[in-house]
């Protein structure tokens, strides 16, 4: 095990790194959130197919990389770096990971056209789902398909095949409407998905592969907190040294300073527990990794939206206005500390796995 | 010597060297065949306990030395961790073959005189004066937070020798023969009832010339030496997932049930993910460490350590209801350690205070990362430039 980086983990962050410094400046970003799609197809393509980061998780056997956890950290760290609008997190890992613990021929197929960046797939659960608590929905299976609506999904609005659990298995549909929320996050909004007597095809017979994904992804997400704190604090600690009052600048002040020391701090062990998760699910959702991903969901949630809020105070008022993109941080942020369960569930979840019983 | 010594060879030395000795009975006398050996510190020179050779070989002397006489890392700490590596850097020939043979050994105790009323995180302040007086230096002042002094032979002192020019530019660096007349050590009571310190009174102390370290005015730079070699000891040992200062709070709230809150609980599974993310933190910089990578991350440790300590412990005392009403002993009596496992809660939080002052305190931590690590502009100093006696005392 290994808390570092290896040089081939290095090698994609540079790729993934430098494909966003081309095409996903904040500028980018800020200019397309209010348009028809926030998604940006043409980045994705890129990413998916130039880079191959849509097949990172999947098996060489079934036409992906055959890479790890460790990989697709590397590149969540990037993209939330970037806050880039694209479906990794939702289709390369939370659809992927529950195809991937499926099994099936079914899912093997879908997984084939996933990995070659062809497709492109959501989970038809609500983002806030909490994977120890996951819930159901009010999907139904009737004589002509499939009918339910399922609020709050990531990722659905350019998703070619929805995953959607109902009872014991999960379905693949690929006839849906996508009615996209007013969202507090505007890099990756939520969808109310409605599906009105849809064919489908069953990819897993058991009901397991869905919290599965979702604790496996919540590991994952640790990395994107990362990314998104670790820009607020390089963007802080920029603008502190640059920005002068009281002819000085503003970072030669220690109410600001330690705040900063504070935060970078915070960030050292977000990287230390989000490297961790990363490692430990290598080797799949044992107990160990199980808490791994509690502990550095509790951790790195927290953090980010600490870093955002810090970076939006410490800006003053430029921090403020829709023009600086720190709020687009802030944003993703506070939806991230929402997404998968929050850190107060992954804390109760330790309860169990660190032994540290509740009281009677 | 005339081959390098490598990891085989540094192993076949003390193999043979401990065969050679195992009929040696007293310890110090183990010490002293080791240190004369070059096996003390295998990076310092032939003569002064090494072997000249790379500083890495230690490691490998050391684990093939266990189970034999060791010196006592606690006793014999400022000396072996600050004193020496002074010595060497800085001090003559002389004085090198005087003292790190005796302080290796343990047969001479230091302590370090540095800290002043008047100067603790402004350590360029010290106001303890050093007048010359021909081939001897007059010494009169007072020192603070000295642990040790009280076993000491040796301490190691800057006192400020030149009152006229600016405070980094005035002091002098001496080894202070604490048997000196004058020099009276009285224990330093703290907050936890004992006396873990002393304060040093220095009344006419009178120094030879050829206890000076360094130039005259060359005391900061020196003590640079010092407190650098200070620094290189954080980091700490490798533990488990509720290893380390959790551990004794983790074994309460498991044997107790009773005792459990939710209030508490909420509270105790926060500390618990702090500990983890502060221990993998150590643990990722060990590894940046063993792969040649240092980082501005050690310095984080001592900053996350001292404020975890102090959470966890005052969460204990409250955890332990009456026996957190209770205190094991005031009595005042000096004491060599610091037991943060083997004593009760109330003991443990009070300790814990210390942490985030000792050895650099937490504001002055913070402002060292904001400056070092992240590159910030420093503060407007007023104390510069202008010489010593005229600064506000």
């Amino acid at each position: 095990m290994s808390l570092l980086y290896t040089e081939q983990e290095q090698d994609l962050r540079d790729a993934v790194r430098a494909v966003l410094a081309d095409r996903c400046s904040a500028n980018t970003v800020l200019a397309r959130v209010e348009g028809d799609l926030p998604y940006d197809g043409d980045l994705w393509r890129v990413l998916a197919r130039d880079v191959g980061v849509a097949g990172l998780l999947v098996p060489e056997s079934l036409g992906g990389a055959g890479a790890s956890s460790r990989e697709a950290a590397v590149v969540l760290e990037e993209l939330g770096r970037a806050v880039a609008p694209v479906p990794f997190l939702t289709s390369a890992v939370l659809a992927t990971t529950v195809l991937l613990r499926a099994g099936t021929s079914e899912a093997g197929k879908i997984l084939g056209d996933l990995a070659a960046g062809a497709t492109t797939a959501a989970v038809a659960v609500s983002l806030a789902a909490d994977p120890f608590r996951p819930g159901g929905n009010d999907v139904v299976a009737e004589d002509g398909g499939l009918t339910g609506v399922v609020p709050c999904v990531a990722g659905a609005e350019v998703a070619d095949v929805l995953l959607v659990p109902v009872g014991d298995a999960v379905h693949a549909v690929t006839e849906f409407t996508v009615d996209t929320d007013v969202s507090l996050d505007l890099t990756r909004p939520v969808a109310t998905v409605t599906l009105r007597a849809a064919q489908s095809v069953r990819v897993a017979d058991s009901s397991d592969a869905v919290p599965y994904a979702l604790a496996y992804t919540a590991g994952l997400l640790a990395s994107e907190q990362l990314g998104v704190a670790e820009w607020c604090l390089d963007t802080t600690v920029a603008y502190a040294k640059e920005r002068t009052q009281f002819a000085r600048p503003i970072g030669s002040f220690q109410a600001v300073k330690h705040r900063l020391a504070d935060l970078w701090l915070d960030v050292v062990r977000a990287r230390a527990v989000a490297r961790n998760a990363a490692d430990q699910l290598t080797g799949g959702l044992t107990d160990a990794a199980r808490t791994a991903v509690a502990t550095a969901q509790a951790w790195c949630s927290p953090v980010a939206v600490h870093a955002a809020e810090e970076c939006v105070q410490l800006h003053g008022g430029i921090g403020m206005t829709w023009e600086h993109p720190a709020h687009l941080y802030l944003k993703r942020a506070k939806a991230d500390s929402i997404a998968l369960g929050a850190a107060g569930d992954h804390r109760d979840a330790l309860a169990g796995l660190a032994g540290v019983p509740a009281p009677a | 010597m005339s081959t390098k010594l490598d990891a085989t060879s540094a192993r076949e030395r003390v193999r043979a060297f401990v065969a050679a000795h195992r009929d040696v009975t007293d310890r110090v006398g183990f010490l002293r065949a080791r240190f004369d050996a070059g096996l003390a510190w295998v990076h310092f020179p032939e003569g002064l306990g090494g072997l000249g050779a790379s500083r890495d070989l230690q490691e490998v002397v050391d684990a093939e030395f266990a189970g034999t006489p060791q010196p006592d890392l606690g006793k014999q700490g400022v000396g072996l961790g600050m004193a020496a590596p002074t010595i060497l850097a800085c001090g003559t020939d002389a004085q090198r073959r005087r003292f790190l043979r005796p302080l290796w050994t343990g047969e001479e105790i230091w302590c370090q005189l540095f800290s002043e009323p008047g100067a603790g995180s402004d350590l360029a302040a010290v106001a303890t004066r050093a007048v010359r007086d021909g081939d001897e230096w007059v010494v009169d002042g007072q020192k603070v937070w000295t642990s040790g002094a009280h076993h000491a032979r040796w301490g190691i002192l800057i006192a400020r020798t030149d009152p006229d020019v600016p405070k980094h530019a005035g002091m002098t660096y001496f080894v202070c023969d604490m048997a000196a007349p004058g020099v009276e050590v009285r224990p330093l009571r703290q907050i936890t009832g004992e006396a873990e310190f002393n304060e040093v009174f220095l009344s006419s102390v009178r120094l030879a010339d050829d206890l000076r370290v360094g130039g005259v005015g060359e005391g900061w730079r020196v003590a640079q030496t010092t407190l650098m070699n200070e620094r290189v000891a954080i980091g700490g040992e490798p533990v488990e997932p509720g290893g380390g200062p959790i551990g004794p709070v983790l074994e309460t709230w498991r044997t107790r049930p009773d005792l459990r809150t939710h209030d508490l609980h909420r509270r105790l599974l926060a500390l618990w993910v702090d500990a983890e993310a502060t221990r993998l933190a150590a643990a990722r910089f060990r590894e940046q460490l063993a792969a040649g990578l240092p980082g501005p991350e050690g310095s984080a440790a001592k900053l996350a350590f001292s404020t975890l300590n102090q959470r966890l412990s005052g969460l204990d005392v409250e955890l332990n209801r009456e026996a957190g009403l209770r205190y094991d002993d005031w009595t005042f009596r000096r004491s060599d350690d610091v037991d943060m496992f083997g004593r009760d809660a109330g003991y443990r939080y009070l300790r814990a205070k210390g942490n985030s002052i000792e050895g650099g305190t937490s504001e002055i931590l913070r402002t060292v990362i904001a400056e070092r690590v992240l590159g910030l502009p420093p503060e407007p100093r007023t104390d510069k430039n202008v010489p010593w006696k005229g600064l506000p005392r």
